[in-house]
């Protein structure tokens, strides 16, 4: 049953991809087959995610009966199952908004199937072993939001898309250049047998290089200090339902694609890649909360926060203890759910307020009571207000880096927290208290854009509710990860 | 052979970037291509090259004599090849309809986004 259960998270989206291309022409089916697509791929993925958990350790599948040097591989741990039960819940709830927000003709131009083929890039990268599988991973997602990105046709939308498709462009040459040096050198794609051979190669130059090329990539596509001005232009000018799917789940791949190299494969390289993703992580977390800071523009906001966020989780990386990757997958999920959740809210804001500008916002806390509250979940979540799943991924990763005396960052970490609730504090006290600017009033927004912004809050509540096993889980994720490192596995053997 | 491509890898890898620095939209596109090839040709030599060798096994052979070029890395290459195809192909239209939009082609016309 593994294979059957490893390889639909890709086959669900796929096919599906398909069908909605033929079905395009039908107003209804077009719409209602994307929610349900996605529903079904959420069962797939928790499917998934109980089988991984009952299992002892990661399950590998190697495709077309190809042993393990040969073939190309998918190995599933809990880290990669967790990711792939996160985009599926993403997917369903962005989807559930795009029905309300899409017009029919994007619809008709195909706006589900390039939808379904996102998901399906992105669950290939989550659950792929093979560096260049992961590649090609990176490419279907990437041509699927290239798509996504234009087909909301509004106003700015080919420039941010110009710049997007440029610098993703860029990424993925360099990540094809390490890769062929690192096949050159080992003669292998393979995650685990690549961690295998290189041992402790880490003096070579070519490894090296190869290190520098795969930090250039995965932090391009991270959105990392200093690769990350592509991502608020292109971000803040398109559809709302695409903007939250992307912000929520398209840097994640990257952040994830980092974890999976540097604190796996590449671990015996920590002495220089910590204080690296140390020194990257703290201007990441300052330089994006500081642009936040200087917006008055819902998504710009939202976006410059997406950037600040990751310089929390590479931090984590940096940290390189078993307790800091556990809090960083905690984080990453965490993390997804209130940034999709408040690119929605941002959406029904825009929906209810007719403007994405703070200063012609205003009066929503009267004429839209339900969507303020809704909004005030993610939004202290994210600034780390307790009892809610922010305030507990932040304790997490600070306890640790106290524990690793890297008291510079844990006190860089908690400022930057302060002026993220100053941020968020900004946008409710613009778009939701102050009296509305505009002397006709407020009109309302669609019911089915509130479903999904209601979903994933409870779902913040929840994490904030049970912290004790979910912590527990990502600590055995943060495990598995962990014994992929070869320098962990040589102690082990010793 | 390795040193001469190697050179020639650093010159493609030079010249896409500094059309990339330029502020004509058409030249970055023309860099990015060049970087791509500079990209697909660094694979295809980091495997190692043979003298006039082909990477087919003999009909009475079970494996590649010694020497020989590297299938698999000619296999990455050809996928890569019909990737940054796709993509570039995407670039140009998109490139032409920011073009259409802003009426030009300099790369300063793309500052609306920025606040």
């Amino acid at each position: 049953m593994e294979p059957v259960a490893i390889t639909l998270p890709i086959l669900i989206p796929m096919l599906l991809s398909l069908v909605a291309w033929l079905s395009r022409g039908s107003a209804v089916t077009s719409r209602w087959l994307l929610p349900a697509g996605m529903a079904a791929l959420l069962g797939a993925a928790v499917w998934l995610f109980s089988i991984i958990n009952a299992a002892p350790g990661p399950i590998r599948v190697d495709f077309g009966g190809w042993e393990k040097p040969l073939g190309i591989s998918f190995k599933v741990d809990l880290f990669a199952s967790i990711m792939v039960v996160v985009a599926a819940v993403i997917g369903f709830a962005g989807s559930l908004f795009a029905v309300s927000e899409i017009g029919r003709i994007i619809w008709r131009k195909g706006y589900g199937t390039f939808f379904f083929l996102l998901l399906a890039g992105i669950n290939g990268a989550f659950l792929t072993n093979d560096l260049f599988n992961l590649f090609v991973w990176f490419e279907v997602m990437l041509m699927a939001s290239f798509a996504m990105l234009v087909l909301g046709r509004r106003r700015f939308v080919f420039e941010g898309a110009t710049k997007y498709v440029v610098i993703n462009m860029i990424s993925s040459f360099f990540f094809l250049s390490g890769l062929g040096l690192l096949y050159g050198k080992t003669g292998q794609l393979n995650l685990d047998e690549i961690a295998l051979g290189l041992g402790n190669a880490g003096g070579d130059p070519v490894i090296l290089s190869t290190a520098a090329f795969f930090f250039m990539a995965f932090g391009i596509k991270a959105g990392v200090f200093p690769l990350y001005f592509w991502l608020p232009p292109a971000y803040s000018n398109t559809g709302f339902a695409t903007a939250a799917v992307f912000g929520g789940l398209l840097t994640k791949v990257g952040v994830y694609a980092l974890f999976r190299v540097f604190g796996g494969a590449f671990g015996f390289l920590s002495e220089v890649t910590g204080p690296l993703f140390l020194v990257v992580g703290a201007l990441t977390m300052v330089t994006g909360v500081l642009g936040a800071a200087s917006q008055f523009h819902t998504r710009r906001i939202l976006s410059f926060h997406i950037v600040s966020q990751i310089g929390y989780i590479v931090l984590g990386l940096g940290l390189f203890t078993q307790g800091a990757f556990a809090a960083a997958i905690f984080y990453i999920v965490h993390h997804i759910l209130v940034k999709t959740n408040l690119f929605l809210a941002a959406g029904a804001i825009a929906a209810t307020g007719r403007s994405e500008r703070l200063e012609k916002l205003g009066g929503l806390l009267k004429g839209a009571p339900l969507l303020s509250f809704l909004f005030l979940i993610p939004a202290l979540s994210l600034g780390g207000i307790p009892p809610l799943s922010g305030f507990f991924a932040k304790f997490l990763l600070l306890r640790e880096a106290l524990r690793e005396e890297a008291y510079l960052y844990a006190a860089i970490a908690l400022l930057v927290g302060v002026v993220t609730l100053f941020s968020m504090i900004k946008i409710w006290g613009e778009a939701f208290w102050k009296e509305t600017p505009r002397p006709e009033g407020i009109e309302g927004y669609r019911i089915m854009q509130i479903v999904p912004i209601a979903m994933l809050g409870a779902m913040t509540i929840t994490i904030g509710f049970m912290v004790e096993p979910l912590f527990e889980l990502s600590g055995r994720a943060a495990d598995q990860l962990i014994q992929s490192n070869p320098l962990y596995v040589e102690t082990i053997e010793e | 052979m390795e040193v001469f491509i190697a050179i020639m890898v650093g010159c493609l890898a030079a010249c896409g970037t500094r059309l990339l620095l330029q502020r004509s939209l058409f030249r970055v596109l023309i860099g990015l291509a060049l970087i791509a090839q500079a990209a697909n040709v660094l694979v295809f030599t980091a495997a190692g090259l043979g003298k006039g060798d082909t990477s087919v096994i003999g009909a009475d052979a079970k494996a590649l004599p010694e020497g020989h070029p590297d299938p698999l890395a000619q296999a990455l290459v050809l996928t890569a090849i019909v990737i940054s195809f796709g993509v570039l192909a995407f670039c140009l239209v998109l490139l032409k309809r920011t073009h259409r939009r802003t009426a030009d082609a300099d790369l300063d016309a793309l500052a609306q986004t920025e606040s």
